[in-house]
């Protein structure tokens, strides 16, 4: 189950592919079947879109007790980042000490390992932040 | 131990970092540097030897994770250190082939590495990580292979076996009849062919399993400091393995200009290397280099972290509550 649900969102975590609507030109992640401002008037006019990656921290937090499988990373940042083209996502903030992270900074998307069921299961993949340089 | 190996530093993979990751990176950093749609990819080869699957591909996961899937081929290679250039062979092939027969005008190889020694080894001080990708097509070319050969030979100075964490390596055959003959072979047959000798090229980069070995061969082949210097990252960066010829000579693209010329000869243990004759055309002066990091960019960029903290990430000391 889990194997067909990550496979199914995958287009969204490795290329934080949203959607467009065609009718307000508004973007939206995760990918949507109805525009929220536009509603029935969207219907048949969204398409796939694909985010760069490019934003600006709006709030964080910094995590002390991650999950298990995080262990080795805490602390850790987990950040609402407002994304360059429209919506907000939250995403962890990868290579850079808690310290650095500063609401208004930009960052940048990379792709990153986000968990793998135990060690004969499959990986996720997916996008993860960084600090622009 | 580091100035014996010409080692000042090696790159180290954060905790969520694999060679499928470092090959994704590469391979997006290419493309933003170039004007192809990644749907125009029609192969990609990824030579690691540290593959995240033992079976599943991660050449797979790079042509998702690029846009380039469903209309392409991919594999992944290996051949120790050299399974990168085996991989931009293969890419050569595929894109110079009969388009009637294989409709491939444009490929993708890459060379990753998280590799590891085991602790107080002399690899554990060298063996580093990172990746590199070249797209590989027919037009517009920042630099023409106008020749490649291999060398290759049965010789056991480095392996592991199937479900060995570390590799071993026979003390007797790591130096000269390994490294030093197959790259030595490797440079002069290139040389042979094609009628020159090493001050006809600008640059020269050889596979750099640590700092001293490429000086030793470079010198013996009639290279000086200044060829091989723009090409030389393992004294900065470790050896990463699959990418370590491969970073040498993005290294030296970083900096080439129109007309130079350039001898690269990966090793890969077991043992063979790959020999390359690449001459940089005038479009290298209109490359977008800025699009992406250079090499020395990328090395410069890299936090240091001491030794309990690479511990932890390379999952080495057992952790509290694991
Ligand atoms: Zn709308």
């Amino acid at each position: 189950m889990a194997v067909a649900r990550h496979w199914r969102n995958q287009d969204q975590r490795y290329n934080l592919a949203g959607t467009r609507c065609k009718v307000c030109g508004g973007h939206f992640f995760p990918k949507t079947s109805m525009c929220p401002s536009c509603h029935r008037r969207s219907l048949g006019k969204l398409e796939r879109f694909q985010f760069s990656g490019n934003g600006t921290i709006s709030s964080f937090t910094i995590i002390h007790e991650g999950m298990p499988q995080y262990s080795s990373q805490v602390p850790y940042v987990i950040a609402y980042i407002d994304l360059e083209e429209g919506d907000h996502i939250i995403g962890q903030i990868v290579d850079s000490e808690p310290s650095e992270v500063e609401i208004g900074k930009k960052v940048e998307m990379v792709f990153r390992k986000l968990s793998e069921e135990g060690r004969s299961g499959t990986i996720q993949y997916g996008f993860k932040f960084r600090l622009t340089p | 131990m580091g100035k014996a190996l010409g080692v000042e530093a090696k790159s180290v993979p954060a905790p969520d970092e694999d060679a499928a990751t470092i090959s994704v990176m590469a391979a997006r950093r290419a493309l933003a540097r170039s004007s192809i749609d990644p749907g125009e990819i029609g192969a990609i080869f990824v030579g690691s030897e540290s593959h995240p699957y033992a079976v599943k591909p991660t050449a797979t996961i790079v042509s998702a994770a690029i846009g380039a899937t469903p209309v392409m081929t991919g594999a992944d290679l290996e051949f120790a250190c050299k399974a990168g250039t085996a991989g931009f062979q293969s890419c050569l092939g595929l894109v110079n082939s009969d388009d009637g027969q294989i409709p491939i005008r444009c490929a993708l190889a890459i060379g990753a590495d998280t590799s590891q020694g085991a602790p107080g080894n002399a690899l554990e001080y060298s063996a580093s990580a990172g990746g590199v990708a070249f797209i590989v097509g027919r037009e517009d070319v920042i630099a023409e292979v106008g020749l490649t050969m291999s060398y290759t030979t049965d010789t056991p100075d480095f392996w592991r076996r199937e479900g060995m964490k570390y590799p071993s390596h026979a003390e007797r055959f790591t130096g000269v009849p390994a490294y030093f003959k197959h790259v030595e072979m490797g440079a002069r047959q290139i040389m042979e062919r094609m009628g020159t000798k090493a001050s006809d090229y600008d640059y020269a980069v050889f596979h750099q399993p640590n700092g001293k070995f490429p000086l030793k061969i470079s010198k013996s082949l009639g290279f000086n400091r200044e060829q091989i210097l723009a090409g030389l990252w393992t004294p900065r960066i470790g050896n990463t393995y699959s990418a370590s010829m491969m970073m040498g000579l993005a290294g030296i693209l970083d900096v080439a200009r129109p007309g130079e010329k350039i001898l690269a000869v990966s090793y890969g243990s077991g043992a063979g290397s790959d020999g390359f004759h690449l001459e940089v055309t005038d479009l290298i002066s209109e490359y977008p280099r800025s699009k992406a990091p250079l090499v020395s960019e990328a090395a410069a960029n890299g936090i240091e972290i001491d030794y309990a903290t690479y511990s932890k990430f390379r999952k080495k000391l057992k952790m509290e509550g694991e």
